[in-house]
């Protein structure tokens, strides 16, 4: 059980691993030049101790070798204490440094974080595109999104912030205490004997408050969707008088919400407050200590000073080391959760990756198919479409029609042994997908529009498309007139506030998205059911005219939209049940011949009414 | 749209709009004012006895009087802890309560706002206002104001102390804080606004992830995921570079902070060093106020950049409250039948469920035709009427218009003979009942959905209304009845179960006028001929006005309104329609394909089932 988990934590920081490919490096030059900056802070401190003691107070300096040689080169420490702007240029000097360094680190690490935040996006993007249709019926969307978006977050800012500055506290830590115990050890020990105990306190607090937490982000949650309860019910609060009500219940909430946080107030200022008293007792036993120190001369003013000045260095970073390493463990869970997307497999490619001529007769092959988890929804499927022809698939809801189409698609594969479908006798198991997808032009009847111009939308499939082409095929799907209506054309957007699209209008703009560019095979499935019946017929007679070369699959439940089929099949319960020309199928007694007398209007509406009665 | 517009016309940073709130928290303002200076104060302290012991201990070469100076920084750092510990506590709790209060009051504005309000801005816009842009102005009258007070007083207090004992040098210092101040001052500004496009751009990326995932069938059968990534890739890099400009911007930030905070050390050697060789203290007192002093100056600048940001959150917030609705009740009519949140009841009379529409004009508000010309129809009670038309003619206006919630351009509707403003919103809506088309159930149990209709409502009376509409069986089917969890937005039952419980909500109050928008979701076969069973019961009885999409409600219907476009082009019964031969004719005959089809293919499903 542990080893699994291990296992798992194991994979997941692998996969971390990849995605830093291209900022690791951006983030370790940031953590060398957070070293210079360190490096920096520790040396001003020595330059204003050595002009205190050496410069100024003339006693015999117990710097290394090569900084009393550079003091010497500079005319000795006597010389310096008179001209003392030489040592303050040379504390300018180092913030020179420390600064252009420090610029340096924001400036490195925000790239290796911005890069790794790019990685991150555009890897899980590409991925998700490529994820097989029946994974994506599997997620929910906004489940998926909070992965690509908050839990990216937290890993960006897991490297960013807490690793990386971790090791610079650290190395700060390290430095400045080996510069301290260099100058004395026993004022170091005073000084540093305050850190376990700050470190300690405040990794346990964190550990406490954890739950208050996570408690206070559930309730908000809760704020949160009572608000938008409140909002998206409004109708109903009215039409059922409840504004008191609501008022209530929201304010009741709400102040549960507010008390519970300024409880969680009342413990974090407590935390706050016992911190900055061990921070301010830390300063003190260091002066306290110094200064006896310097009473019985076993340490230099300028000793003490320099001191004084690493330990207000150290305050704050080990107050935010201690919620650092708390806030570390989260992590993990999110890139579980980034991890649960990239370790799906992509869409299989085709072995074979067979380009055939697509204008050939399309043929199912005893096809039976089953959803993952539900019963056989196809079963023994077998006809066959002429090349140029139209078919028209007549059935009823969950008949299987739109299975079918999404075979046909390789939206989903068919498993070995379920029989086949070919193109031109080719199995479109061996044609390369996305050239297979790209012969076939499918247009859907709740078409998905994306938020781009409507220009855009109709020529989304090529780049090259020129905007005569969009008004041409816009004009072929009876678009173009509403189009014009708008105040912006077809640079309207979709779905930008204050323009909502019609159903019929919808259906319209993908019609216009296929006429635009023409394809060997052209299914639509029953995309004219929000177009009202006369632009029905007009877009039809169109179609006709352009696609008389394509393969045409219609699928329907209205008989008019299918009259002009050279063959219909009547699909039924997943099942062929009947198949041939409008003509023999009108006449063959089947449930086909049914629904022609009940939608030609032999028989009447007032028979049907009082059936029903 | 309308959100940008406030946004620069507020004086003092949009403040004085928030002062009844400030008002209202004056006190515990004030205590967080007057302990954040105490802290400041205690703060500057440090040094100021840190001076002392140096020169006193070490200059001097003794130990005597360190029993004292321990006590007195003993006594500092408990001024600090105990005003730091109050301040905190009472600045985050102002915070807390502000934004509770804001909240509250913006939720109980929101439900006094018509519908023009809804329909002009979206869920996600007003859920932002009051979830978000209330913390933001909270945030800002608190903490920005405790901060900006803070770091006035230590920037103050520290060049008070160091003008006492070294004018000359504390002026020498002091030349580096307008230079650093004006240089804040120029680049804060750019830096917020490229943190504002950094956002942007982050909403964007959301939307593309939204787009990319449910367009995922679109995508893959036109085969364009390459342009689709391409698309997202240019986003991701511009808020690549985006950052970089606002890394890059903040990397200068924080180098000349720190080069200014050299910049005064190395003034305090060069020019101070000779201090050391006497007060040793001294000395030291300046390098810290020298080195500390610059940090403080910085954020002043950004408080105040933050009380300029506040200033659009505040614009917002204030813009939502001041909106005034446009349906709303007379004083004359408040005055006697109370508002809705404390309606007078005892006034109430009696709703007999009469509607009459006399002349009446109509036009929304955010649209530009009449949809309603000089309309006149008597709905006496017991009359069942229909409405019908296809899929957005604008079927809902005169349910819109019986409900008050929109009223007449020109011309009156009748409610029991009298003009529907003589009384108040809430006398109408309580004696009415709605059903939705898309059923709307809120988070909570069952009962909790269903006392909705009628509070205080007894078992019983919730099993006669469930009886009524036949939706005992799903009740009972739950483990936990009545105090079955619905989840958010009903989530955890299927479509028809939330329409028979939308039902029954509606029916429990015993409503004289019926008013119902039928579902034409898909619902299974036998769901929809009891939730068919059901509405043919509910409206015997009762005033009723049904956008109708079945055939049997439409058929027995005593009125019938045939709404296209928007407006009303055929009025009558059924018979008298259908011998006229007009569009409602056609519609009659397409549905009733439609639905005789699908009968059949279900019909015939079942005996396959059966087999």
């Amino acid at each position: 059980m542990k080893d699994e988990k291990r296992q798992k934590r194991k994979e997941n920081f692998r996969l971390l691993w990849t995605f830093l490919k291209g900022s690791k490096r951006w983030f370790i030059f940031g953590v060398i030049a957070s070293s210079l900056v360190s490096l920096a802070d520790m040396v001003s401190p020595q330059i204003i101790r050595a002009a205190i003691d050496n410069a100024l107070g003339g006693l015999e300096p117990d710097l290394p070798g090569w900084a009393v040689a550079l003091a010497d080169r500079f005319g000795g420490f006597e010389y310096l204490g008179e001209h003392l702007w030489i040592m303050a240029a040379a504390l300018a000097l180092i913030a020179v440094i420390r600064n252009g360094a420090q610029y340096l680190v924001g400036v490195l690490n925000n790239r290796g974080a911005e890069t790794l935040v790019k990685t991150m996006r555009d890897s899980l993007f590409s991925h998700i595109e490529r994820l097989p249709y029946a994974w994506h019926m599997k997620n929910h969307t906004g489940d998926l999104i909070q992965r690509c978006t908050s839990d990216v977050e937290s890993v960006r800012r897991f490297v960013s912030m807490q690793l990386s500055n971790v090791i610079r506290i650290v190395i700060l830590i390290v430095l400045s205490i080996w510069f301290m115990v260099r100058m004395d050890l026993r004022l170091t020990l005073v000084g540093v004997s305050m850190i376990p105990v700050i470190l300690g306190f405040t990794v346990s607090f964190g550990r406490k408050m954890h739950a208050g937490f996570e408690h206070c982000d559930e309730v908000e949650g809760q704020v949160s969707a009572l608000v938008q309860e409140n909002l998206t019910g409004v109708r109903v609060v009215r039409a059922f008088a409840r504004e008191r009500w609501e008022r209530d219940r929201f304010i009741e909430k709400d102040n549960y919400y507010c008390g519970l946080w300024v409880e969680m107030g009342k413990t974090m200022t407590r935390f706050f407050s016992i911190q900055d008293i061990l921070s301010a007792l830390q300063v003190m036993l260091v002066i306290v200590f110094g200064c006896a120190f310097c009473v019985n001369g076993t340490m230099t003013s300028g000793d003490l000073i320099a001191f004084i000045s690493y330990n207000s260095m150290l305050a704050w970073p080990i107050r935010r080391l201690g919620r650092m390493l708390i806030e570390m463990s989260k992590a993990d869970v999110s890139l579980a959760r980034i991890a649960y997307i990239m370790n799906e497999p992509e869409e299989p490619a085709s072995e074979k990756a067979l380009k055939p001529a697509m204008n050939g007769d399309i043929v199912f092959d005893h096809v039976s198919f089953a959803y993952e988890g539900s019963s056989e929804t196809l079963h023994d499927i077998s006809f066959d479409v002429e090349a140029g022809s139209t078919l028209g698939i007549l059935g009823g809801t969950g008949s299987g029609k739109s299975t079918l189409m999404l075979l046909l698609d390789k939206m989903y594969l068919l498993p070995e042994g379920s029989g086949r479908i070919t193109v031109g006798g080719t199995d479109i198991k061996d044609i390369d997908t996305e050239y297979l997808r790209s012969n076939i032009s499918m247009v859907l009847q709740e078409p998905f529009l994306f938020s781009r111009t409507i220009a855009d939308n109709i020529a989304i499939s090529s780049r090259a498309i020129t905007i005569d082409r969009v008004r041409e095929a816009s004009r072929a799907a009876s678009l173009d007139e509403s189009v014009r209506e708008f105040s912006k054309g077809y640079d309207t957007f979709v779905g930008e506030r204050g323009v909502t699209l019609s159903g019929g209008q919808k259906q319209r703009t993908a019609i216009a998205r296929a006429l635009v560019s023409p394809a060997p095979i052209m299914i639509f499935d029953d995309s004219l059911s929000a177009v009202d019946t006369e632009t029905d017929a007009k877009i039809r007679g169109e179609l006709e005219k352009r696609f008389g070369s394509s393969t045409t699959i219609l699928i329907s439940h209205r008989l008019t939209t299918l009259s002009k089929c050279d063959k219909i099949i009547v699909l039924d319960s997943g099942r062929v049940a009947e198949q041939g020309t409008p003509d023999e199928l009108r006449t063959s007694g089947g449930i086909y011949q049914k629904i022609f007398e009940i939608q030609s209007g032999a028989a009447g509406p007032e028979e049907a009414a009082g059936e029903e009665a | 749209m309308k959100k940008t517009k406030e946004k620069n016309s507020l004086p003092f940073f949009g403040i004085p709009k928030m002062m009844p709130l400030i008002i209202k928290y004056r006190k515990d303002l004030a205590v967080v004012i007057v302990t954040t200076i105490i802290f400041g104060l205690m703060e500057i302290t440090y040094p100021v006895l840190q001076r002392y012991a140096l020169n006193r201990f070490v200059e001097g070469g003794t130990l005597e009087g360190m029993g004292l100076f321990i006590l007195a920084y003993i006594a500092a750092i408990a001024g600090m802890a105990i005003s730091g510990y109050i301040n905190t506590r009472v600045c985050m709790a102002t915070e807390l309560r502000m934004n509770t209060t804001m909240r509250n009051e913006a939720m109980a504005h929101l439900q006094k706002l018509s519908f023009d309000y809804y329909n002009t801005n979206s869920v996600g816009y007003i859920h932002a206002r009051v979830m978000s842009d209330t913390g933001h102005i909270g945030e800002t009258l608190t903490w920005n104001l405790n901060d900006g007070i803070f770091f006035t007083m230590t920037v103050v207090g520290s060049i008070a102390v160091m003008l006492a004992i070294d004018p000359k040098l504390t002026a020498m210092i002091l030349v580096i804080v307008p230079v650093i101040s004006v240089f804040y001052a120029l680049f804060q500004g750019k830096l917020f606004e490229l943190n504002r496009q950094v956002r942007e751009i982050n909403s964007r990326i959301t939307g593309q992830f939204n787009e990319g995932i449910t367009g995922a069938k679109t995508i893959k059968s036109l085969v364009v995921e390459d342009r689709i990534f391409e698309d997202f890739e240019s986003e991701t890099r511009a808020i690549f570079n985006k950052s970089m400009e606002a890394a890059r911007l903040r990397g200068v930030f924080r180098a000349v902070t720190g080069m200014a905070a050299s910049a005064a050390l190395a003034i305090v050697l060069w020019q101070g060093g000779l201090i050391a060789k006497e007060e040793i203290g001294t000395f030291s007192l300046f390098m810290t106020y020298a080195r500390d002093l610059m940090e403080p100056v910085s954020m002043i600048v950004e408080s105040l950049a933050l009380f300029i940001v506040g200033k659009v959150n505040i614009g917002r917030y204030t813009a939502l409250m001041e909106s005034v609705p446009n349906v709303r009740d007379s004083e004359a009519v408040e005055e006697k039948y109370g508002d809705c949140f404390d309606p007078k009841k005892e006034n109430w009379e009696e709703l007999k469920g009469d509607i009459e529409f006399d002349h009446v004009d109509f036009q929304y508000p955010d649209g530009d035709e009449l949809v309603l010309e000089d309309f006149s129809l008597k709905i006496p009670f017991g009359t069942n009427v229909a409405i019908v038309g296809e899929t957005g003619a604008g079927k809902s206006t005169l349910v819109n218009l019986v409900c008050r919630f929109y009223e007449p351009t020109r011309g009156r509707v009748l409610i029991d003979g009298r003009d529907a403003r003589e009384r108040s919103q809430l006398w109408l809506h309580s004696g009415l009942g709605y059903v939705l088309q898309t059923p709307h159930l809120f988070s909570g149990t069952i009962r909790d959905n269903l006392l909705y209709g009628k509070p205080g409502a007894t078992d019983e009376e919730i099993y006669a209304a469930l009886e009524k509409v036949s939706a005992v069986p799903v009740v009972e089917k739950l483990e936990k009845g009545l105090d079955t969890d619905v989840g958010e937005g009903g989530s955890l039952l299927s479509t028809g179960e939330k329409q028979l419980i939308s039902f029954a909500r509606a029916i429990l109050a015993d409503p004289r006028l019926l008013v119902l928008d039928e579902a034409t979701a898909s619902v299974d076969t036998m769901t929809e001929q009891t939730i068919q069973a059901a509405i043919d019961k509910v409206i015997k009885g009762r005033t009723s006005i049904v956008i109708a999409h079945r055939l049997s409600t439409i058929r027995n219907a005593d009125i019938i309104l045939v709404v296209k476009d928007g407006k009303i082009v055929e009025q009558g019964s059924h018979d008298d329609l259908l011998a006229a031969k007009g569009y409602y004719s056609r519609l009659w005959q397409r549905q009733y394909e439609d639905e005789a089809t699908s009968r059949l293919w279900s019909e015939n499903q079942e005996k396959t089932a059966g087999n």
